[in-house]
């Protein structure tokens, strides 16, 4: 695979997410406003922050009073999951300079990540990663900030009950499903997604990361038995 | 408030998100895994992406909804199905939300 090939791959494997990204970009860029956040601010915390659930809660907390330093806590917690993503990565970077590995860092969301993993599960070591997560984190990075840009500027044209959020679980189903052929992988999804559901009432969605913790538990477990 | 006085509190969260991101890219190489985190590594992308998927699924505004009227729950059975069967992104998707159209238009009957 050459560079563009690889850069395209993961641009386009990261469109369909879009649908249910750009839907809530706008929304963040209403909330942020709302929260009395300056039109400007809101726009650069999409550049500065890049996280979508963090900024969202980010701008719900700061509406809401909070500290500012239990805001700061709040979207580390939000953001634990991606250390499990960093790991993941990490290996089929190692090569790479400096620079490459701060960029793909930056870029580096659900999104970006599923759309790379079937490709980097089929080849761990794959010489295009690097252009592959670029892509994808690309395309993601321009739909979010003219999606919040949107936002700040026009509002919420948007009827809300469109159901376009759902476009990002149905592209985690079509990624992971496909990727379940053993009894390890199918008791990590199980584990992971049973967990996910009893641990949402946890604050800042740290459930999350304790589900995918479980899940890898779960998983290693079943696999290392004959 | 002026806009530039939300820059510092920006800063910090970014570079918080963006520490957590580079965390083990960063130090890939320089220290040596233990056995158990090697072995758990590889159910990352199931473990992570599942848990993201089925709250959106199985919860609505916080509770667990499992009956008929659910159409979420439903049309993500379908896409799982789909998804099973043939592989396929687009067409994974395009059943999620035929199926949930469907089923939103036969709850409003």
């Amino acid at each position: 695979m050459t560079r563009s090939a690889a850069f395209l791959l993961g641009m386009r494997a990261l469109l369909p997410m879009l649908l249910g990204v750009v839907p809530f970009g706008v929304i963040y860029g209403v909330v942020a406003l709302q929260s009395g956040i300056p039109p400007l601010a809101a726009v650069l915390m999409s550049s500065l922050v890049f996280a979508g659930s963090a900024q969202f809660l980010l701008a719900q907390l700061l509406g809401a009073g909070a500290p500012v330093l239990l805001a700061v806590g709040a979207v580390g917690l939000i953001n634990l999951r991606h250390a499990l993503y960093s790991a993941s990565v990490a290996p089929a970077l190692h090569a790479l300079p400096r620079r490459w590995k701060v960029l793909l860092a930056y870029l580096l969301t659900d999104e970006a990540y599923a759309a790379a993993i079937p490709h980097l599960m089929q080849q761990p070591r794959s010489p295009q990663a690097h252009w592959l997560l670029f892509g994808a984190g690309f395309a993601l990075w321009t739909g979010w900030q003219l999606s919040t840009l949107a936002g700040v500027l026009v509002g919420t044209q948007l009827p809300a009950d469109l159901g376009l959020d759902f476009a990002l679980p149905l592209t985690f189903i079509a990624i992971v499903v496909p990727l379940i052929d053993s009894r390890a992988r199918l008791a990590a999804a199980l584990v992971a997604g049973t967990m996910a559901v009893l641990l949402a009432g946890l604050p800042w969605k740290t459930g999350l990361f304790f589900a995918a913790l479980a899940g890898l538990a779960a998983g290693a477990f079943v696999g290392r038995r004959p | 408030m002026n806009w530039t006085d939300w820059l510092p509190l920006w800063l910090a969260c970014g570079l918080l998100t963006f520490a957590i991101r580079y965390s083990f890219i960063g130090l890939e190489g320089r220290y040596r895994p233990p056995g158990w985190f090697v072995r758990w590594l590889p159910y990352v992308p199931i473990a992570a992406l599942t848990a993201l998927a089925t709250p959106e699924l199985l919860l609505d505004a916080g509770n667990i909804q499992l009956g008929a009227d659910n159409p979420r729950l439903w049309a993500g059975l379908v896409a799982i199905a789909v998804a099973a069967r043939w592989r396929n992104t687009l067409l994974t998707i395009a059943a999620g939300f035929a199926a949930l159209g469907l089923l939103r238009w036969l709850g409003d009957l």
